[in-house]
């Protein structure tokens, strides 16, 4: 084993395991890429290092510049860890209905930590950082969503590492958020073996975000747009919390794999596939560990209650 | 024609007399996006743009796929089908 300089370098290069015991088709195979394993413990972690390196490139960063990002958790906790390392000065604009963790992990970086209202969920986050980004033109704001190196990060680092340790892959599933992920792996896989199939799974998170005033209001990620997104994946689902809670305990009881909500939710998108179609071998992504959703009881208590509990709690 | 249920967002609500869950009758995607609109008007402007397509803020599942990837507005519809309704928001971290 190597010594590393730093934990940066420790970024990407993760494992893939076999869960083809959750298989609901002998004659598919599905395979668990684990982001957790990234030094912050996400699949952001990738886009994180990305975003701070174009903008370092583009000169727009300097020692002591301001960093600020709307993120419930993730992105922000990998650029909290990347900003302490790099001498940047992070803002976080976090919905305050956050699982506990989040805001704690954040704090130990070094993050400081901007509420936007609950009730307009990652929506009101956004559009406040949007706001505060117009009033604070020094600021640096990479901004996930619309940032060309958050897909890029995955067309080069995951989807390669993805093709290369499986090359006979048929399907990708993966969560929807930024679309980096998907837009990402999706056009290396399509670019590199086209007949390869990318699907999106989904939180119903539109059914009750309360401070949606109307449809207007809604957000489709530049990166969705600039990417292709609707010719890009051949099928986008919703998964709901039962099924993705369901899938999550199943993941870490029957594989080992102690993952987040969202990883349920990929492996539920995986095993609809897998019962679609005749054989193949189906790779999706884990994209954190479970660590900081267990305040939220969804590994322990009755799962119906957790669901409920759900709509109200930021899990993807 | 075959009898769906429809589940419509909070945001949708009180365009819809309040209702969180119709029964609709139609034989495709599309005929219950009609129907909708005839019962309850208000909707029209939130669900369909003015070449009568889905708005794209708006998202609508049948039995939780995204009908974008199946035939959209002429996916056909079974007995007993879930339709979907939901805003476009920012998801992810
Ligand atoms: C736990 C988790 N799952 C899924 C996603 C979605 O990934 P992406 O933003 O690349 O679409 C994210 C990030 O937003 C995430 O943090």
């Amino acid at each position: 084993m190597a010594v590393f300089s730093s934990v940066v370098d420790l970024v990407g290069d993760t494992p893939i395991v076999d869960v083809s015991q959750l298989s609901p088709n002998p004659r598919v195979r599905i395979l668990a890429k684990l982001e957790g394993q990234n030094p912050a413990g996400s699949v952001k972690d990738r886009i994180a290092l990305g975003m701070i390196e174009a903008a370092e490139a583009a000169g727009e960063l300097r020692p002591g510049s301001v960093l600020l990002e709307p993120s419930s958790g993730n992105t922000g906790i990998a650029l909290a860890m990347i900003a302490r390392i790099r001498g940047y000065h992070l803002k976080i604009v976090l919905p305050e209905n956050v699982t506990v963790e989040r805001r704690q992990l954040l704090e130990a970086y070094g993050a400081e930590i901007i509420d936007s209202p609950g009730a307009e969920g990652s929506n009101g986050a956004v559009r406040l950082a949007e706001k505060l980004a117009a009033e604070n033109p020094e600021w640096v704001f990479l901004y996930q969503y619309g940032n060309e190196a958050n897909p890029e990060a995955h067309r080069t680092g995951t989807g390669p590492e993805i093709l290369k340790d499986v090359p006979e892959i048929t399907h990708f599933v993966a969560g929807l958020g930024t679309s980096g992920t998907l837009m990402g792996v999706g056009s290396y896989l399509k670019e590199h073996k086209p007949d390869v199939e990318i699907y999106a799974v989904e939180p119903p998170s539109g059914e009750r975000v309360e401070g949606l005033r109307n449809l207007d209001d809604g957000y489709v990620p530049p990166v969705f747009d600039r990417w292709g997104g609707m010719e890009l994946l051949d099928g986008k689902r919703i998964v709901r919390p039962v099924e993705s809670l369901t899938w999550t305990r199943r993941l870490v009881s029957e594989a080992g794999i102690f993952a987040g909500i969202s990883s349920g939710a990929a492996m539920a998108g995986a095993a609809k596939v897998a019962e679609r179609i005749d054989e193949g071998v189906i790779v999706f992504v884990v994209c954190d560990g479970g660590w900081k959703y267990l305040s939220t009881g969804a590994y322990t208590e009755p799962i119906d209650e957790i669901a409920e509990r759900l709509d109200d709690v930021i899990y993807f | 024609m075959v009898t769906v249920s429809v589940r419509l967002p909070t945001v949708l609500r009180p365009a819809a007399g309040g209702q969180s869950k119709l029964s609709v009758a139609g034989a495709a995607v599309g005929d219950v996006v009609d129907r909708l609109i005839e019962d309850y008007p208000a909707l029209e402007s939130n669900l369909v743009d003015d070449e009568g397509s889905v708005r794209k803020f708006v998202n609508i599942y049948l039995n939780d796929e995204d009908i974008r990837f199946l035939e959209s507005l002429e996916t056909p519809l079974s007995e007993g089908d879930e339709l979907a309704i939901l805003p476009a928001v920012a998801g992810g971290q």
